[in-house]
C-alpha cells in the first residue's frame, strides 16, 4: 500500500506518460469502456509538467473533472480534454494569483449575496479545498476522492454540491461551485489554454468557434443547422 | 507633486461623454487635455482577430473591466448593516482604458421615453398627487423629450444606430417601436438581419397583440461614416460584443467614431496612465481650480490646473471625487437633506425564460450585442398602472446575443448541472434555446444612495463608494408582474419545454451579472437643494464643472443608458460652447 501514498506513482499510475495501457487503467467503469469515446483525442505526445499543482492535487481535479464531464459517446472524458491541464495553468498564473481580486481586509463571513468573501487567492483557496475535501473523503469513504470508486465519486461530489459533506474549515458549497466552474471553463474555453482539446466540448454542441463572422451565413443558415466543424484560435494564429 | 501649466480645459475619463465634450470643446477653440487612468487601446492594436474571439480572456476573466483589486465599491443592503466590499466584479462591469465602457458595451441604443424624463409630474398628473409613495424619491429629469430630441439625434447619427422609427414625426409606424417619441428623422442604419428567435418572438408578440420591433443597435447593420468622417465597417455578427471590442469596427465606440478624430487634433492631449485623485475646489470662487492626478506608471502626483474641468468617469468614480473633494451637501438618508449620493439607482431583470424548441436551430453563436426584437408594451408608463401597486416598466427582449459556451448553454429545468444526463441535455439543447429577458425601470428609493465606506479604501488609499442599495417594494411587484408577461410569451411560441417564469426573490446580489447601468449620485433637476447639477449638467457649486454621465440620471428608466446620456453629452456641450463660454458663471441662478 506504500505506493498508492506515493504522490509520484499515483500521478503516473493516473495520467501516466499517454500510454495506451495507462489510459485503460484510469478508466475502470465498464460503461466507459464500452463506449468509444467520441472524437478521441490522441494522448498527449508530451510529458505535460505540472506549474503549480501538487501530484495529489492533479489527480483531485483529474478525477472531479472525469466525474463531472465522464466519457461517453459525446466526448472524451474531462481530464482527457485537458481540464487539469488547463486548471494547473490557470492557477499558476495571474488568476491563480488573485488578478483582479480585491483582497484587502478586513475580512468578514457573509451571505451568498456579498459574493466571495475570503482572503484567499483562487491558487489558496483551492489548495485549501482539496487538503478538507480529501480529509473529509478519507473520514467517510477511507480514501482520497480520486482514489474513490465512480459512483462513490459522484456520491461525494453530491454531497459537496448540496453542502452536507462536512469540511474543516471550508464551505464544501462553496468549495463546489468554484470547482464546477474552473471545470467547465477548462472543458469549454478555447483550446490554447490546454483543455477543450480537440475542441471537444465545441463539437460535442455545435460551436463553431473561429473566425465567427457570420453577415453572409445569418441569412443562407436561418432556421438551418451550421455543419462547419469548429476552429480554434490555434488555427489562425 | 509637479504643478503643470493651465489648460484650458480638462476631461476625466475619456469614454463616451469624455470624448465627446473634448471634442466639442476643441472645436470650439480650446485646449483640452484628456485624463484616462487606462491604457491606451485602439481596435487596430487590441481588437483583431484571432485574439479578439478569446472567451475566457474578455469574457470571464474580465480583460477590459475596472481592476477590483485597485478599485471596487462596498454594498450594504440597509443603511444599519457594515457594508462588504464587492471583491470581485459579478453584477455590473465599469470599463476602463480608453474607450471606456464604450468599448465593451452591447450597443442598445435608446431614448427615453417622454414620460420616463418628467417621470414625477407625469406620474402625479395621471395617478393623483398622492400616488407617489413617500420613499420613492424619483424627480424629474429637467430636460424635457422634445428639448433633448435633437441632442438623440446627434448620438444616433454619432454612432450609426441601425434600426427603424416607429413615430416619425407623429407618424405611427408598424414595425417600429410605436410608443417612441416623436423623432424628426429615421434612423441612420436600417435594422440588422432579424434571426429565427427574432422572429418567433415577432410572431409571438403580434399572436398577443404586443407590438414588437428590433433593437435599436450600434451594431452597424451596413457600412456607415458618421459626421466626424469615421467610418464604421457592417456588423459580422460574431457573438462576441458584450465584454469584447469589435474587430469588424461595425460596433460604435469612441474609439471607432470620434477617438481618431480628436487624436489628431493638436487642441487635444491624451494622457493615459493618469488616474484623477481629487478635485482642488475652492469654495470661496466656486471653482474647481484644478484637478491632481498619479501617473500610475512611476506614481507621480500632477496638479493640472484648468479654465473647465469635465467629469466623465463612471458612476462610482464621479460620486467619490463630488464627496472627496466637498462639492454639493452629501445625501443624509434620515433627513432626506443633500444630494450628492442620493438616488442611486440601478436596472431591475424580472428573472429570464428560456424556450427549448427541438425542432428550430436557433444558431445562437450568429448574433450582435444588440439583436433582439422587443416590445414596450409593458415599458414606462405605457399601460395603465391603476391598482397595480407599482410604477414603471421594462423593456421585453427574445433572441440571443451569443452562443459563447462557457457562460451560453442553457438546458431544461431539473437537469443536472454535470455528469451524463448533462452533458446529453448540454448537447441536445445547445442550438435549440433561448432566453426572454426583461430590463426593468429602477425608481429611487430614500434608502438607496451612495456614500464613502468607513471601512476599506481604493489602491490610492481613498474610501471606496459605499453602496446602500435592495431591490424594495416597487421593484418586487414590477418584476413580478413582468415575470407574467414573459411567461405568457414563451407559451406563445409553443415551446418543447420552458424555465418557470421567477420574478425577483430576496435581496440584491453582486454575484451573477446583472447590468452595467449604475446611475444616480449626481443628479440633475431644478433645485440646487435635491439635485447636484443643474439642467445643463453645471455642478450648483462649482461654475466651472460639468459632470457627465448616468449618475446624473434622476432614476433609471428601464432603458440602456448611453442613449440618453451621449444625448446629454451633446446637451450640455452646446451650453458650455454656446453660453458658457460667452459669460462663465451660472448658466442658471437657484
Amino acid at each position: 500500500m506504500a505506493d498508492e501514498t506515493n504522490p509520484i506513482r499515483r500521478r503516473n499510475f493516473l495520467v501516466g506518460a499517454g500510454t495506451a495501457v495507462a489510459a485503460s487503467l484510469a478508466q475502470p467503469v465498464a460503461s466507459e469502456a464500452q463506449t468509444a469515446p467520441a472524437a478521441a483525442p490522441a494522448p498527449g505526445d508530451q510529458p505535460e509538467p505540472l506549474l503549480t499543482l501538487t501530484a495529489t492535487e492533479h489527480a483531485f481535479f483529474a478525477a472531479a473533472a472525469d466525474t463531472i464531464i465522464p466519457a461517453d459517446e459525446l466526448s472524451p472524458s474531462g481530464s482527457d480534454c485537458g481540464v487539469a491541464t488547463f486548471i494547473d495553468r490557470q492557477l499558476a498564473g495571474a488568476y491563480g494569483a488573485g488578478e483582479r481580486l480585491y483582497r484587502d481586509g478586513p475580512f468578514a463571513k457573509a451571505k451568498p449575496e456579498f459574493g466571495y468573501q475570503l482572503p484567499l487567492n483562487p491558487r489558496e483557496f483551492f489548495r485549501a479545498g482539496i487538503a478538507a475535501a480529501n480529509d473529509w473523503s478519507r473520514k467517510t469513504y477511507s480514501k482520497d476522492f480520486d482514489r474513490l470508486a465512480d459512483t462513490d465519486r459522484v456520491a461525494a461530489l453530491k454531497a459537496m454540491e448540496g453542502g452536507t459533506a462536512e469540511f474543516a474549515g471550508v464551505s464544501s458549497r462553496g468549495f463546489f461551485e468554484a470547482l464546477l466552474q474552473i471545470t467547465m471553463e477548462g472543458f469549454f474555453a478555447d483550446p490554447i489554454y490546454g483543455g477543450n482539446r480537440n475542441m471537444a466540448s465545441w463539437k460535442m454542441v455545435g460551436y463553431p468557434g473561429l473566425p465567427a463572422t457570420y453577415r453572409e451565413d445569418i441569412k443562407k443558415y436561418f432556421g438551418k443547422k451550421y455543419d462547419k466543424p469548429p476552429h480554434s484560435i490555434v488555427d489562425f494564429s | 507633486m509637479i504643478t503643470l501649466k493651465e489648460t484650458d480645459a480638462v476631461v476625466i475619463g475619456v469614454g463616451w461623454t469624455g470624448s465627446i465634450l473634448a471634442r466639442e470643446l476643441t472645436k470650439a477653440g480650446l485646449n483640452v487635455v484628456g485624463l484616462e487612468r487606462g491604457n491606451k487601446r485602439t481596435p487596430r492594436e487590441n481588437f483583431t482577430i484571432p485574439s479578439v474571439r478569446d472567451d475566457l480572456k474578455y469574457a470571464v476573466r474580465q480583460e477590459l473591466f475596472q481592476d477590483a483589486q485597485l478599485e471596487t465599491v462596498s454594498l450594504r443592503h440597509s443603511p444599519d448593516e457594515t457594508a462588504l466590499p464587492m471583491r470581485r466584479l459579478g453584477s455590473f462591469l465599469p470599463g476602463t482604458d480608453l474607450g471606456g465602457a464604450g468599448a465593451h458595451w452591447n450597443g442598445m441604443t435608446w431614448r427615453w421615453l417622454p414620460s420616463d424624463h418628467n417621470a414625477r409630474s407625469h406620474i402625479i398628473e395621471r395617478y393623483g398627487k398622492n400616488a407617489i409613495p413617500e420613499e420613492m424619491t424619483i424627480q424629474d429629469l429637467p430636460v424635457s423629450y422634445d428639448e433633448l430630441e435633437p441632442y438623440y439625434d446627434k448620438f444616433e447619427k454619432l454612432c450609426g444606430v441601425s434600426g427603424k422609427a416607429g413615430n416619425l414625426r407623429g407618424n405611427i409606424i408598424d414595425g417600429g417601436n410605436v410608443f417612441e417619441g416623436p423623432r424628426q428623422n429615421e434612423y441612420p442604419n436600417p435594422p440588422l438581419a432579424k434571426s429565427l428567435a427574432g422572429t418567433i418572438m415577432d410572431q409571438a408578440s403580434r399572436s398577443l397583440g404586443y407590438h414588437p420591433f428590433q433593437a435599436p443597435s450600434s451594431n452597424a447593420s451596413e457600412t456607415y461614416t458618421n459626421f466626424e468622417g469615421m467610418t464604421l465597417g457592417a456588423c459580422e455578427y460574431c457573438g462576441h460584443c458584450e465584454r469584447f471590442g469589435c474587430e469588424a469596427n461595425a460596433k460604435a465606440s469612441p474609439n471607432v467614431c470620434i477617438l481618431p478624430a480628436l487624436l489628431a487634433d493638436p487642441k487635444f492631449e491624451l494622457r493615459t496612465s493618469a488616474q484623477v485623485k481629487e478635485l482642488v475646489y475652492d469654495k470661496a470662487s466656486r471653482k474647481v481650480t484644478a484637478v491632481r492626478y498619479i501617473d500610475t506608471r512611476s506614481g507621480e502626483e500632477y496638479e493640472q490646473p484648468a479654465g473647465i474641468v469635465v467629469l466623465g468617469a463612471y458612476v462610482f468614480n464621479n460620486v467619490q471625487l463630488m464627496l472627496t473633494a466637498g462639492i454639493g451637501e452629501p445625501y443624509d438618508y434620515k433627513t432626506g437633506k443633500g444630494a450628492v449620493g442620493k438616488n442611486y439607482c440601478y436596472q431591475v431583470g424580472a428573472g429570464n425564460v428560456t424556450v427549448f424548441l427541438e425542432d428550430k436551430e436557433i444558431n445562437p453563436f450568429m448574433a450582435s450585442g444588440a439583436h433582439g426584437v422587443l416590445i414596450d408594451d409593458f415599458n414606462g408608463d405605457n399601460f395603465d398602472h391603476a391598482g397595480l401597486g407599482f410604477f414603471g416598466g421594462a423593456w421585453i427582449q427574445a433572441g440571443p446575443s451569443n452562443g459563447r459556451p462557457i457562460l451560453t448553454r442553457p438546458v431544461p429545468p431539473g437537469t443536472p448541472r454535470w455528469g451524463h444526463e448533462w452533458k446529453q441535455a448540454t448537447a441536445k439543447w445547445y442550438n435549440h434555446a433561448f432566453a426572454i429577458g426583461a430590463s426593468g425601470c429602477n425608481y429611487a428609493h430614500r434608502e438607496n444612495f451612495l456614500d464613502l465606506d468607513p471601512n476599506y479604501k481604493d489602491a490610492l488609499g481613498r474610501p471606496l463608494i459605499r453602496m446602500s442599495y435592495n431591490f424594495h417594494d416597487n421593484d418586487y411587484k414590477l418584476a413580478n408582474y413582468i415575470s407574467g408577461v414573459l411567461g405568457r410569451l414563451a407559451k406563445a411560441m409553443n415551446p418543447t419545454t420552458m424555465s418557470t417564469p421567477a420574478g425577483i426573490k430576496g435581496d440584491y446580489s453582486v454575484v451573477p451579472y446583472q447590468s452595467t447601468h449604475n446611475t444616480g449620485g449626481t443628479m440633475t433637476g431644478t433645485d440646487p437643494k435635491t439635485s447636484v447639477v443643474n439642467r445643463y449638467l453645471q455642478s450648483w457649486d462649482a461654475d466651472n464643472l460639468f459632470v457627465m454621465g448616468a449618475s446624473v440620471f434622476p432614476q433609471n428608466a428601464s432603458y440602456n443608458p448611453t442613449g440618453l446620456l451621449g444625448a446629454l453629452a451633446y446637451w450640455s456641450a452646446n451650453a458650455i460652447t454656446t453660453q458658457y463660454l460667452k459669460s462663465p458663471g451660472p448658466l442658471l441662478h437657484a
